[in-house]
């Protein structure tokens, strides 16, 4: 390498303007691929971004901290983007009011054994603590799931993960598993997923049917909030008694 | 927007020094979003109505949620090791684990909104 190159690609390791703009490009080439696949629900944005920055650090040799100092203010705004999740939870709040005790222990019940089959096979089936732990809070809306993983002992970005996979999952499969088992009710099936498969799921819902995604959006903000409160208490309690 | 953002911000902060001062074990910002709750019930429908100043902003948020998502997942190279040793129990564990919940979770609904008619 030339020393002028050289000096431009120190200069573009240690500012954090490239990892930001690389950040924002994967994301447009993300939904570009997604609106390719027809939108299809495998087809996620976040997906196809993630693993085009994955490859790109993987053969440039970067080191995933130095991206980060760049990323880091994209990632900044999830605080307030949590915050914000209030909003959609008030806008439908008159449509769930007069279901909403029963949807609120529906989803507690929900969240919690979401949380309790994931780890219980994880554990049976040998992995080691700390990614029992980062997957236990998997179908909580990512920032408060990584938040609740650093205080189970998790790994944060091992959550991060997971959480994708599991509103992938939820969102893709979830609607055939419902079919299977009768569960015919529109409120129960938005519950449903709004529970497992947080804010991709919700997404899904809302295309699908309205009564749906109100109920979802509940289901994922309730959950949020159940799920913070709780598991960091059972896991404590468990992992005491254990 | 900055006065939204700002109602955003001080919402987190507060929950933030709730949940570190009282020792809470719920995150900072799931807290600030029981705050702007509480206030969004208070100050009654239209408050976050799509066109206000908080409802433009959320929306402009929440539409590239997504894009929040990206920097910590991306981190997910740093665990490749890991994944390469166990990702039997991981894709197992979120394969079966949110099916199972997803059939619980529904039938569980069904069942108690049911009574409700």
């Amino acid at each position: 390498m030339s020393p002028n190159l050289a000096e431009i690609w120190v200069y573009l390791s240690q500012e954090p303007l490239a990892a930001l703009t690389a950040t924002l490009l994967a994301w447009l080439a993300g939904q570009r691929l997604s609106a390719l696949f027809g939108r299809h629900a495998l087809a996620n944005p976040v997906l196809f971004a993630v693993i085009i920055l994955a490859t790109l650090l993987i053969t440039t040799g970067i080191d995933y901290r130095a991206y980060f100092e760049g990323a880091q203010f994209v990632h900044f705004l999830l605080g307030p983007a949590t915050v914000a999740l209030a909003v959609p939870l008030h806008r439908q709040w008159h449509a769930v009011r007069r279901s909403a005790p029963l949807a609120l222990f529906a989803i507690a019940c929900g969240g919690l054994f979401a949380a309790a089959t994931g780890a219980a096979i994880a554990w049976a089936l040998g992995a080691a603590p700390e990614v029992v732990a980062s997957l236990a809070p998997r179908s909580v809306t990512m920032p408060v799931a990584m938040g609740i993983s650093e205080r189970l002992g998790g790994l944060p970005s091992l959550t991060a993960a997971t959480v994708l996979a599991s509103g992938i999952t939820g969102a893709a499969l979830g609607p055939m598993v419902m079919n299977l088992v009768r569960v015919r009710d529109w409120r129960a099936r938005g519950i449903a997923i709004g529970t497992t498969a947080h804010g991709l799921g919700t997404a899904r819902a809302l295309m699908v049917n309205a009564t749906a995604g109100a109920f979802s959006g509940l289901a994922m903000g309730f959950n949020a909030l159940a799920t913070a409160l709780l598991l960091p208490l059972l896991w404590r309690l468990f992992a005491g008694g254990g | 927007m900055i006065g939204a953002l700002a109602t955003l911000l001080v919402c987190q902060l507060l929950g933030e020094v709730a949940a570190r001062g009282l020792g809470l074990p719920v995150p900072g910002p799931v807290l600030g979003m029981a705050l702007l709750f509480a206030l969004l019930l208070l100050r009654g429908e239209g408050a976050d109505a799509a066109g206000t100043p908080l409802g433009t902003t959320v929306d402009a948020l929440l539409g590239n949620l997504g894009l929040l998502f990206v920097p910590a997942a991306v981190g997910v190279v740093v665990y490749l090791p890991v994944l390469a040793r166990e990702w039997a129990p991981i894709s197992c564990a979120i394969l079966g684990g949110t099916l199972a919940a997803i059939a619980v979770t529904g039938l569980l609904a069904q069942a108690l909104l049911r009574r409700l008619g």
